[in-house]
């Protein structure tokens, strides 16, 4: 009986170590990301004599407004690779001009290895002849490189982006990042901040609040109870709490405060005013 | 197992003195003492000691009860207050069976599923005590069943018709019912079909008609000498029900109720009976506004409602003196309701939500009474019951929905609820005193725990449940005096609630109403105590054999915490009729009318009311052929065709105008 036992165990453990054995021994390409790109859909890719660069987002699609976008490094052999630095510069090459528009840096995405990631935030569409480039430089073993596409930006079919001109005579760009998924629920809500230092810096806004204001204007313009403005948190964002007490379309009425609690723009929802001059859209 | 551990807990408790007056026992127990409690009876009876109108809806016959007010909203589905509570502080039972509404606005009460034809009678107990139907303040209304017996072979019909002029209320409906020496069955079938009615003045009351269709069936097997089964189903379902009072109206309200019970007689020398009963109902509740014509946003809110329950009950009498009862029950109930709205903005997504969140309640309990006779003039009832009662919202949705106003809000509740009443009473020749002193809890109801966003549109406030809410307790003292003789009886009854953490909505400042054009947010919250007195007084005298005298007049106050009006109290109301009969014809004069009411609580949009009276007058023959029986009754009401509104009417719905009616009952 015994006997029989560990001749049992012995030869599976044996066969365990043949199976991984030749599995190393082989030398067969591993997925090299298995999981990496779970819920995420290419958009796009652009390339260099080098290297392809493949752009997703959970939609497959760059809107209008804030985008998470995620990117990997393959080289001609569609081995993926690790850059050094990577930093990209999103363009809107107009008819008579061109700009920039706010863009994070980069960095890993969390547990992974391979896949980058980061945010643009779109003011304007893709309209014909005028497009957006993205140009993506990073180097690699020491030597830098660039890669450069059109990408195309749709407009997304809800008001998440507002630039204006704060009394201040700053341009702020203000986008809506989260909820991408909103519930009937206390809703955590995240936005991005920035000035336009010119028509090509754009520089994240410290210290402010954003403070919000969710109507439902089909409904009488109702609001909603315990929601939190948007402050600041360590990692740069603003956050705070949105509540929409049911499915529907709602109009997130904003006010930009400076750190020393002066409006910039945006005005209260009151009985005559029934909208801020700034507000988000969500639709559910 | 079930069966084992009740024999072991009667067989603990048989030491102990508990008391019975058991509701189901009623016809048995008049005869030998004087029925205390309420009974309304509803089937039919000798013409004389019939309704006026014997075709009136449940709703007008639980009307007649000193004890109970009917708020309407419009012509159907009148929800019961009881000692001038809601139905939140009330239970009501179909025989013995726990039915939870679907609408969360009150629009179909338990009394609105079922019909006169189904009912023998209502009994109502007031208070916390002597209720086997679980955690009560204001009392039960039992609403037992019409049910054949077990006898020689025996085919029985009848059939009803009615009409209405104010309305053109057509009523019909059928019973056949047979009985043999080990089997019985009983059917019935009601159909009435009402429109618009007039209030005094010839002013047309829209939105205000309905249809409403009910069938019924009983059947008993008897298994051996012990024991006999019944089984037992209830269909109910009302059409094109209007509201006049509220936005919105009904497209269907339906209900199953559906039982199975065992008895078992005298399963042991200490024990008379032992009964148990496994029921399911499931209640489909529609509304919308699709008939009206000018609405800010249209909306559907469908809410669906269903039990399943038992109860097990055990009652005897030991050594002549002690009638004990012991009842095991328990229930588990989920609702759900919705809110759809439909933008009038293009293209924008319907709004949802929902409205009772899926809240599950589920509950035990056990009840023991002992009556014990101690001398040939005194009796004492001792009662107790103690209910495990547990909510738990089980919608993912409508938690996180419900969170929004309590982000730490359990998911889960749970609350024991306890009640004790001593009731002492003393007989006399003529004379009976009762005297009761009682102690009950109650949970908050799904609306007052779980509620989002529900509109009243009496005040115009959207409602929110408060799930952290405290148990509702109240301490109650009753007192009856009756005298009796041939020709005089005169009932006297007055008690007292004494209600601590008395749930209500209170407006929270800084709310967003929800509902276009309302005036705010009120959260459930509780007052620390409410107080109510109810007196009655009764009395019907026999002037000769031919005329009957009988009166009867209440009065009602509510007050709250700092002085408040509590809200749809009643005012001082009489009702006084004579009648007359000789041999099979009756005529019958009455007049009813209430006092001006001041007590008005205007946070809840009340207005004062002046005083009104009303005169009706019936005329009723009842012819016999053989075996068979015809009985028409006739009769006006509102003779003056006065327009008023009552304290129960909600939004002040003005009530019917003259109304003439005739009801033909035929039985063969």
């Amino acid at each position: 009986m015994n006997f029989i036992k560990i001749l049992s165990y012995s030869s599976l453990l044996l066969s365990t170590l043949v199976l991984f054995s030749c599995s190393k021994d082989k030398n067969t390409p591993e997925p090299q990301a298995p999981n990496e790109l779970n819920g995420l859909s290419l958009v796009t890719t652009i390339t260099n004599p080098q290297h392809s660069i493949a752009l997703y987002t959970a939609s497959g699609k760059l809107q209008t407004g804030y985008n998470a976008v995620f990117f990997q490094i393959k080289d001609a052999d569609g081995k993926l690779l690790n850059a050094e630095t990577v930093t990209w510069n999103p363009v809107m090459k107009m008819m008579h001009m061109s700009h920039s528009c706010p863009a994070s840096d980069i960095r890993l995405k969390p547990d992974a290895q391979y896949t980058y990631t980061g945010y643009i935030v779109f003011q304007m569409a893709s309209n014909g002849e005028e497009y957006w480039e993205l140009s993506i430089d990073y180097s690699v073993h020491g030597t830098t490189y660039e890669a450069k596409g059109t990408i195309t930006v749709d407009a997304a079919p809800k008001r998440v982006i507002e630039s204006f001109m704060g009394n201040d005579s700053v341009r702020y760009i203000l986008a809506l990042a989260e909820p991408t998924q909103p519930k009937v629920a206390i809703n955590d809500m995240i936005a991005v901040l920035y000035r336009m230092e010119s028509m090509m810096s754009f520089v994240p806004v410290d210290h402010y609040t954003i403070k919000i204001d969710p109507r439902m204007p089909a409904m009488g313009n109702h609001s909603s109870p315990n929601n939190v403005d948007l402050t600041q948190d360590t990692d740069k964002l603003y956050k705070g709490k949105l509540s929409l007490t049911m499915t529907g379309y709602w109009k997130i009425n904003l006010q930009l405060e400076d750190a020393a609690q002066n409006i910039i723009k945006g005005e209260p929802v009151t009985t005559t005013n029934e909208s801020s001059s700034i507000y988000f859209e969500i639709e559910f | 197992m079930v069966r084992l551990l009740f024999l072991l807990s009667a067989a603990c408790f048989t030491q102990i003195i508990w008391a019975q007056q058991a509701a189901d026992s009623l016809y048995t127990d008049t005869l030998q003492q004087k029925e205390l409690n309420e009974v309304i009876i509803i089937s039919q009876k000798p013409v004389k000691d019939q309704m006026a109108k014997p075709l009136s809806t449940l709703d007008r016959y639980l009307e007649t009860a000193g004890s109970v007010n009917m708020i309407r909203r419009g012509s159907y589905a009148w929800e019961p207050f009881l000692n001038g509570m809601a139905t939140e502080r009330s239970t009501v039972t179909i025989d013995g069976m726990r039915i939870y509404g679907a609408c969360t606005d009150k629009m179909d009460p338990i009394t609105s599923y079922v019909e006169i034809s189904n009912l023998s009678n209502a009994h109502i107990h007031s208070g916390p005590s002597g209720s086997g139907a679980g955690a009560t303040i204001a009392g039960n209304i039992n609403l037992s069943r019409k049910k054949g017996h077990f006898g020689e072979k025996q085919w029985n019909g009848n059939a009803l018709m009615g009409y209405e002029t104010n309305n053109s209320q057509r009523i019909a409906g059928i019973g056949l019912s047979q009985k043999a020496n080990r089997f019985f069955t009983n059917l019935d079938f009601t159909y009435r079909k009402a429109g618009n009615y007039k209030a005094g003045g010839n002013n047309e009351i829209l939105y205000s008609q309905f249809t409403k269709y009910n069938a019924s069936a009983i059947a008993g097997y008897k298994i051996n000498e012990h024991g006999h089964i019944e089984a037992s189903l209830i269909f109910d379902q009302a059409v094109d029900v209007g509201y006049p009072a509220l936005p919105m109206d009904v497209a269907s309200a339906r209900a199953w109720i559906v039982s199975a019970e065992y008895f078992h007689h005298f399963p042991s020398a200490a024990a008379d009976q032992w009964q148990t009963k496994f029921y399911y109902n499931n209640v489909t509740h529609s509304r919308d506004d699709t008939k009206r014509p000018d609405v800010p946003v249209r909306m559907d809110m469908p809410g669906w409602s269903k039990t399943a329950g038992f109860y097990s009950m055990l009652q005897g009498c030991l050594q002549q003196h002690h009638h004990w009862k012991l009842n095991l029950s328990g229930h588990h109930n989920i609702s759900l309701a919705e809110m759809t709205m439909f933008s009038s903005h293009p293209g924008e997504s319907d709004m949802f939500m929902l409205t009772w969140p899926g809240v599950q309640t589920n509950y035990a309990d056990i009840y023991l009474e002992d009556r014990i006779t101690l001398t040939d003039n005194w009796s004492i009832n001792l009662n107790a019951g103690l209910g495990l009662h547990n909510n738990r919202v089980v919608n993912e949705f409508g938690l996180s929905s419900l969170s929004i106003f309590y982000p730490d809000m359990p998911m889960s509740r749970s609350r024991l609820l306890k009640r004790i009443a001593v009731n002492l009473r003393y007989d006399k020749k003529h004379w009976s005193y009762k005297l009761e002193l009682a102690y009950g809890e109650r949970a908050p109801s799904i609306s007052e725990g779980y509620g989002f966003y529900l509109f009243n549109s009496f005040d115009r406030f959207d409602y929110i449940g408060n799930p952290l809410l405290k148990k509702e307790s109240s301490v109650n003292i009753a007192g009856t005096v009756t005298y009796t003789d041939d020709k005089l009886s005169v009932k006297l009854s007055g008690n007292w609630f004494n209600i601590h953490n008395y749930i209500i909505g209170v407006p929270q400042s800084g709310l967003s109403a929800m509902t276009i054009g309302a005036n705010g947010v009120k959260i459930y919250s509780q007052l620390a105590y409410a107080r109510i007195y109810n007196a009655t007084f009764d009395l019907n005298y026999a002037i000769s054999s031919s005329w009957l005298w009988n009166g009867h007049i209440s009065y009602r106050r509510g007050i709250g915490e700092k002085g408040i009006n509590l809200p749809l109290i009643q005012p001082f109301s009489y009702r006084s009729a004579i009648a007359y009969s000789y041999k099979s014809f009756s005529a019958e004069g009455m007049c009813e009318g209430a006092a001006s009411q001041q007590h008005i609580n205007k946070d809840f949009g009340e207005m004062e009311l002046p005083a009104y009276v009303l005169f009706n007058l019936s005329v009723s023959q009842q012819i016999k052929l053989k075996e068979q029986k015809l009985t028409i009754k006739a009769g006006v009401e509102n003779i003056a065709d006065t327009y008023y509104t009552t304290f129960a009417d909600w939004n002040r719905l003005p009530r019917m105008g003259r109304n003439f009616f005739i009801n033909l009952l035929y039985s063969f």
